[in-house]
């Protein structure tokens, strides 16, 4: 009985111990399954450390990583999505806008605006994935088509780092619509010699790869990114087959011609800002 | 073989009665009385049932087997037609049909999704769903037309673009993308005509145009209702509800405003009952359209067109 009692109380002396460790203090990679501090993969730009796995970052964490401190002047930023259709799946469009917004803070899945890239000016559209899937509607499509213009008006080049899971459904035909009418406006950006650079991250994929995200005068990805036409899965019900290894992975598009490169997230900048220079010619 | 949907079978029915007893009429016993009675009936029933439609419904009727497909609509409508093919890359792509034919005597181009009417000319087909291919030709046939300024008419009917691995290697999304693009930059009339199925960026690859107009019985929509019930619902059996929460019907998608300029009206009951009748309206709207845009500049039209794309929004903006 004394044996008995003493271990009980140990394992629940054990057990608050644990709990009283603050949450988030480790990470679990989910490509290298390694256990993490934190603070190292934050610090190491949100890359795995020992595996190189590029996790998702936020749009402002990325313009953070990309414009020069202080020069991101944001474009559009009470702009909001709306449920024009009384679209209604388990849950309104109206509520999921409304969840999206009090999770994000922030007006949609993509935040675009102007700055500097090591002193070049740029307008850059940043697109936020934790904000319903990333999914471009009405208020995607139409910041996006804005900022190319604002590009075409101050002859400055675009840059759009999509992550994207494609159209969001909620908005149906007008969220396709948004396809033709962004890759419309970057024929006009084409025409008048101004560079757009394409930078595809994890996840991209449907209406935004289908459009713009695949129409850069380079596109650029980020190491093992997910990028495709139509969802892994959607593939797999289709022909019936598992899919191999590295399949819509960004080396796999790199192999098939789709990407010109694959850039780490910590040579990001410097590339972009030498690929500018050059089509530029400053 | 005359195929029939469900909510048809009535009216099946009735059409099987009057087909017997026009059989079984001879010069001494007479049913030309019943069977007026009969027909009457028929297309009481038919009214009824066409103008009470669920979306899914229509979104069957859209799909039906015996729609007229563009090949269908190529022979009522156009003259002198030949079909090119092949994107000049990897090969020719039988899920979209290029070509150049004569409407009223008028020099144009012709693309459309073609799709089977038995299993093997579904399988040939690919269902409708053209793979990079397929774009990369209507691309090369498009700016061909442009090249001799000639307008170019396309008929939409696809599920969606195929999604397989050989599409993703060989870069579906580019192909799509690249003719969204290119297509906001054609010098030449542009009138596009969704005849059956709409389905998401596999039909708008060849969609981009100055008039965008569909058939009273077609659909058009960001994804397929089976599609966006499996994404949405988790369940893809969940088509007919997400069917209504799409509104893909031509009059929900006529009521957004800026999408369609004209819905075209198709014979009672559907193309399908009467494929001359449905190919006869639609040439009076191609000829109209036609005629309107015939006199615009290679910059007005696009223009024209770029504005018609750059108004569709549906946004907020708060000061």
């Amino acid at each position: 009985m004394v044996w008995f009692r003493k271990k009980t109380a140990l394992t629940a002396s054990a057990e608050t111990k644990k709990v009283k460790i603050p949450e988030g203090v480790w990470s679990k990679c989910k490509n290298c399954q390694e256990i993490i501090y934190a603070k190292e993969i934050e610090r190491n730009l949100n890359v795995c450390p020992k595996c190189d796995y590029h996790f998702r970052i936020g749009a402002r964490e990325r313009i953070e990583l990309i414009l020069d401190a202080g020069t991101f002047v944001e474009m559009d930023a009470n702009m909001r999505s709306v449920d024009f259709l009384d679209f209604k799946d388990s849950k309104k469009y109206k509520e999921r806008i409304k969840a999206a917004l009090k999770k994000a803070g922030d007006g949609d899945a993509v935040i675009c605006g102007t700055g500097n890239l090591e002193e070049l000016p740029v307008v850059v559209a940043v697109f936020d994935f934790a904000f319903m899937g990333g999914s471009m509607g009405s208020v995607v499509g139409e910041k996006i088509t804005r900022a190319i213009e604002k590009g075409l008006e101050s002859h400055a080049p675009v840059l759009i780092f999509s992550s994207s899971g494609g159209a969001r459904m909620q908005e149906s035909i007008h969220s396709l619509m948004q396809m033709a009418k962004t890759s419309a406006a970057l024929a006009k950006l084409k025409a008048a010699g101004i560079p757009f650079i394409s930078v595809l991250t994890d996840p991209t994929t449907g209406g935004v790869t289908a459009s713009f995200a695949m129409l850069g005068d380079l596109n650029i990805a980020e190491p093992r990114a997910l990028i495709g036409f139509a969802g892994p899965r959607v593939i797999e019900q289709t022909i019936r087959q598992t899919l191999p290894d590295g399949f819509q992975r960004s080396e796999f598009l790199l192999e098939h011609g789709m990407v010109d490169m694959i850039v780490p997230r910590s040579e990001m900048k410097q590339r972009l800002s030498q690929v500018l220079r050059i089509f530029t010619k400053s | 073989m005359n195929h029939y949907l469900d909510f048809e079978k009535p009216i099946a029915e009735l059409e099987t009665k009057i087909g017997e007893l026009r059989e079984y009429s001879t010069d001494s016993v007479d049913f030309t009385g019943d069977i007026k009675k009969l027909e009457k009936k028929a297309q009481k029933l038919k009214t009824e049932i066409y103008t009470k439609l669920t979306r899914w419904q229509r979104t069957q009727l859209a799909r039906h087997a015996n729609r007229p497909h563009t090949l269908d609509y190529i022979e009522h409508i156009f003259t002198e037609f030949f079909e090119v093919h092949g994107d000049r890359n990897y090969r020719d792509d039988p899920a979209l049909i290029c070509g150049f034919a004569k409407l009223d005597g008028k020099p144009c181009c012709v693309i459309g999704h073609q799709k089977g009417r038995n299993t093997k000319e579904k399988v040939h087909r690919n269902f409708g769903m053209a793979n990079p291919e397929g774009y990369r030709k209507a691309l090369r046939v498009m700016q061909m037309a442009d090249q001799f300024g000639l307008p170019i008419f396309t008929f939409v009917d696809t599920p969606g673009a195929f999604p397989g691995i050989g599409a993703e290697e060989r870069g579906q999304a580019e192909a799509i993308a690249r003719n969204l693009r290119e297509m906001a930059m054609l010098k030449v009339p542009v009138i596009v005509t969704v005849t059956g199925e709409g389905g998401s960026g596999g039909a708008l690859a060849i969609a981009v145009g100055n008039r965008v107009m569909m058939m009273q019985y077609s659909v058009y929509a960001v994804i397929s209702p089976e599609g966006c019930a499996a994404i949405l619902w988790n369940d893809g059996a969940k088509g007919p509800q997400a069917a209504e929460a799409l509104k893909l019907t031509a009059q929900d998608v006529e009521k957004l405003g800026t999408v369609i300029d004209d819905v075209i009206p198709e014979p009672l009951g559907g193309a399908h009952q009467d494929h001359k009748l449905a190919a006869a309206s639609l040439k009076e709207y191609l000829l109209k359209h036609l005629s309107e845009l015939e006199d615009l500049s290679a910059d007005e039209l696009i223009e024209q067109r770029y504005q018609r794309f750059r108004a569709m929004a549906e946004i907020e903006e708060q000061q």
